[in-house]
């Protein structure tokens, strides 16, 4: 069994190999990177992961399994509150994300921590994107290490 | 629903292992787009073995707590851990061989890289070192017990050898060493 804790170690090193080859170029360009990478692993992964399923039957269905399922193959707990407009907007509540619970949560960590999230909002928008939609995913702090991913579903005209 | 019954152990545990391959791929992936001249990549990769020493450093506190193992007295011992750790954290079961005379260089054979599990190198990058996180993980954690080693690729599968070869030199036993960066 691969460990979990290796693909923690693989995504800290991550952001930090990556902060270090931006240096000299401005932050974004580092989570505009970090969320590329995601990108493209939660295309694939999601592809893998849902191989024995049947279809979906509509967004919400996606988004469900996205919250339970997706979630916690990767984080090993579900999403803790999922909430709706109907029109297109999903808000995803972490309230433990994984992969900021090990900082401290002063001033000076949390200014780092939105590189700490920009993989995982590319691994969401992959899926997404795997399964037919087109979104935008943006997440933010809301106290660590709560976290909410908010989803904008790009509808076709 | 009949979801639920897909799901078993093995199939959760392949697909988190997916997960971790995934992840290195598209970060490799990354990599190559952002410098595209081989020699720039391999830099980077040479980076990444960098970044493997790092998660070496921290992965063996997790090996020892989980493990409980104690002192190893000859390179032997530790050769047996590096197998079990390899289990443990890969699924993969290396096989230990090709020791040299004096017993301190010696072989682990891979037979399947979980890491280059759907991974086919292109003709341009064929002089990639595509795991080489790998010898850096083993590196960085048995720095931590106090043996420094040399780690290498001696065969790659993706290079088109037969099999995937690891090749560890003892260099010396570390007395009282600062962490790096501190001398």
């Amino acid at each position: 069994m691969m460990d979990d804790i290796l693909f923690d170690f693989l995504h800290m090193e991550s952001v930090e190999l990556l902060a270090q080859n931006s240096d000299n170029d401005s932050n974004e360009l580092c989570v505009s990177r970090l969320e590329h990478i995601g990108y493209n692993t939660g295309y694939r992964f999601v592809e893998k992961a849902t191989k024995e399923w049947q279809r979906f039957k509509d967004e919400l269905d996606v988004m469900k399994f996205i919250c339970k399922e997706f979630w916690s193959t990767v984080f090993k707990k579900q999403i803790d509150n999922l909430r709706t407009n109907h029109m297109g907007i999903y808000v995803l509540l972490d309230n433990r994300f994984r992969f900021i619970t090990h900082m401290s949560n002063s001033k000076q960590y949390v200014d780092q921590m939105p590189k700490y999230l920009a993989f995982t909002c590319g691994l969401i928008r992959g899926a997404l994107s795997n399964l037919g939609l087109n979104s935008i995913v943006t997440a933010e702090i809301v106290s660590p290490p709560s976290c909410r991913f908010q989803i904008q579903i790009q509808r076709q005209q | 629903m009949s979801r639920q019954n897909a799901k078993n152990v093995d199939a959760k545990n392949k697909v988190s292992c997916d997960l971790f391959t995934l992840t290195y791929g598209s970060l490799v992936a990354q990599l190559i787009k952002d410098f595209d001249n081989t020699e720039e990549v391999n830099k980077q990769l040479d980076r990444m073995y960098g970044q493997g020493y790092n998660i070496g450093l921290r992965l063996v506190e997790d090996f020892l707590a989980k493990t409980n193992s104690g002192r190893c007295h000859d390179m032997k011992e530790t050769a047996d851990k590096i197998q079990s750790a390899f289990k443990m954290y890969l699924g993969v079961n290396p096989s230990v061989a090709n020791w040299s005379a004096a017993n301190d260089e010696f072989s682990l054979l891979i037979d399947s890289n979980p890491l280059a599990e759907y991974v086919e190198l292109p003709d341009h990058l064929s002089q990639l070192k595509y795991s080489n996180v790998i010898p850096g993980v083993i590196r960085g954690a048995l720095e931590m017990v106090q043996i420094e080693v040399q780690v290498w690729f001696v065969q790659d599968f993706l290079k088109g050898d037969a099999t995937t070869e690891l090749r560890i030199k003892f260099i010396r036993k570390l007395e009282d060493a600062l962490p790096a960066g501190e001398d």
